[in-house]
């Protein structure tokens, strides 16, 4: 019942962020939005005491992905009324997503109505269960070559995305930090002797 | 001073609770039902440690100005009550009763939240913090990741203070130092992940368990360069000096918090010192046992120096908060790109590598992993 109540009352805020990320005329408050969504979507998961993955949420989409957002939207200044210009020629794309993805849905209620076996409550797991061990394991031995090919693929992004903005260009004054440490007193200071001024 | 008072205020506050606890056969306490019982202890637990982190906060401010004023030959405040330690209440009551300007062209709801955005970071952590070896507020498996996720939070405060002010200096103070954090964050993690690979577990307080059997059992000595390198990125993240480009006085005035007047200047001053004792009490968790006792094993058990208490707890991170404030009156400011360059390109690597290194330990079961060589299967 309780936790009924806390499900209902994190979808109803995490559906009202989404609809504020895709409704809100300010793109940093469009951002706020969606952190406030994805914080929401890691609370359902620790209602089904999936704990790894809702803290990894996040760890990883709020504490880093959507810095960076912000950071970028912040930078740059989007002009609204130049991103709207385009609405009525993208119109009939973003339709058909959208009832693509109602249609969707409406299966997943539909296949409830079946009474096939759909998982209402996560299944009671024993006390010293720690899906963080469970993950582990799972991932670095069963799933161990997928998972190297994931880290492998997300390098080559890395490696692509910066050469892709690297540009040399000509005249670049660049320092040289072991030179700057390396420097010693001797190589920029000289002590002159100079004779002491006579008063005339 | 301030040990003692939060000493006080614990020792108080535990009575309390264990009063409430025998009690709770007889009477009115007994007639509540239990869910309530449990909500009204854990809530009690909570405003008691909030209360006491305050307090904490309110006698740092105080002790950096005496401690820093001391080290440059100066008294420091001493006008407030006996000695000045009043001060940091006439401090926050000048604060609370000024106005709070809201500039013009501001967005106003991201100025008003962006205060309570860097503040709930720096104390929500504290639910999983095993502050002695008998009380924690939360004993939950993933505490490590917890602390991780909160703290990687807190630059969304200074972000959005920067930006939703309107103002140039706010915002090159906001993206200095969001920058700066997002850098030195990463070698906070990888130096974490060494701790997590040594201790095996993600729990606080098994973390400090691993370390049992005195000093030389400590990570400082295994983990000895992630030690160094988990505090100094601590400092940098919580933009203490040397690496405060993000409030440079000579450059950018105040930085991101250069427009708030009143209580939201005192929220974001709150934060800083809060994150500061957050970090100190980290670092001590992970890398000095915590609530260890330095003495285990060779004092007898009976003697209160022998024991992991509360005490010890207190000492460390006090040790580490006076480092913060030590290297303020120490350091000259780092240069920006310095800055970057020491996070990306030194802190990093050298982290990556100590965890190779910690591999090459685990695998032939040397220092704090010789017991895999029996327990292993």
């Amino acid at each position: 019942m309780f936790l009924n109540l806390l499900f209902y009352t994190f979808g109803a805020v995490l559906v009202g962020a989404a609809l504020g990320v895709v409704f809100s005329r300010n793109p940093v408050h469009a951002i706020m939005f969606l952190v406030l969504a994805f914080f929401n979507s890691a609370v359902l998961w620790l209602l089904l005491e999936a704990e790894f993955l809702a803290i990894a949420l996040v760890l990883v989409y709020v504490g880093a992905v959507m810095v960076l957002f912000l950071f970028v939207v912040m930078m740059l200044d989007v002009n609204v009324e130049q991103v709207r210009e385009g609405f009525a020629r993208y119109m009939p794309v973003g339709l058909l997503v959208a009832f693509i993805m109602v249609v969707e849905l409406g299966q997943v209620i539909w296949v409830r109505s079946w009474g096939i076996s759909t998982l209402t409550t996560a299944p009671p797991l024993p006390e010293d269960y720690s899906n963080t061990k469970a993950l582990g394991k799972v991932l670095y031995t069963e799933h161990v070559y997928a998972f190297e090919l994931a880290s492998v693929i997300l390098l080559l992004a890395i490696v692509a995305a910066i050469t892709l903005t690297m540009r040399k260009r000509p005249n670049l004054k660049q320092q040289d930090i072991a030179a700057q440490v390396a420097v010693r007193r001797e190589d920029r200071v000289r002590l002159v002797s100079m004779p002491a001024e006579k008063k005339e | 001073m301030k040990r003692v008072l939060t000493l006080l205020v614990v020792s108080l506050l535990a009575s309390g609770v264990a009063l409430a606890q025998t009690g709770a056969d007889a009477g009115f306490w007994a007639g509540l039902p239990d869910p309530l019982r449990l909500t009204i202890l854990t809530t009690a637990q909570v405003v008691g440690v909030t209360v006491v982190l305050i307090l904490c906060v309110a006698y740092m401010t105080l002790a950096e100005r005496k401690i820093i004023g001391y080290i440059q030959n100066r008294i420091g405040p001493n006008r407030v009550g006996f000695k000045g330690l009043l001060q940091p209440f006439a401090d926050v009551f000048k604060l609370l009763f000024k106005e709070v300007v809201v500039p013009t062209n501001s967005s106003r709801f991201l100025f008003i939240i962006a205060p309570l955005l860097s503040i709930i970071p720096t104390f929500a952590p504290w639910t999983v913090m095993p502050i002695s070896d008998s009380f924690v507020l939360a004993d939950i498996d993933a505490g490590l990741l917890y602390v991780l996720a909160l703290t990687s939070m807190g630059v969304y405060g200074v972000i959005l203070a920067g930006w939703a002010t309107n103002s140039k200096y706010a915002l090159l103070g906001a993206m200095r130092s969001a920058a700066q954090i997002v850098a030195y964050e990463i070698a906070m993690g990888f130096a974490l992940v060494g701790v997590l690979m040594a201790a095996g577990s993600l729990n606080l307080g098994d973390i400090i368990l691993a370390q049992q059997g005195g000093v030389l059992n400590w990570f400082w000595l295994w983990l000895a360069p992630l030690f160094v390198i988990y505090f100094i990125s601590g400092v940098a993240e919580t933009n203490r000096a040397p690496f405060d480009v993000a409030e440079g006085e000579s450059e950018i005035v105040a930085g991101f918090h250069v427009e708030y007047s009143g209580v939201a200047f005192a929220v974001f001053f709150l934060a800083e010192y809060a994150n500061m004792i957050l970090i100190a009490a980290l670092t001590a968790i992970f890398f000095l046992g915590g609530w260890l006792s330095p003495f285990e094993g060779l004092l007898g058990a009976d003697s209160f120096l022998g024991q992991p208490s509360f005490f010890w707890f207190a000492l460390k991170t006090s040790f580490f908060l006076f480092c913060f404030l030590w290297f303020r009156a120490t350091f000259p400011r780092y240069r920006y790109d310095q800055i970057m360059r020491l996070g990306w390109k030194v802190f990093i690597p050298i982290t990556i590598v100590w965890i190779a290194v910690e591999g090459v330990f685990v695998w032939n079961k040397v220092g704090p992993w010789s017991h895999l060589a029996t327990a292993g299967s």
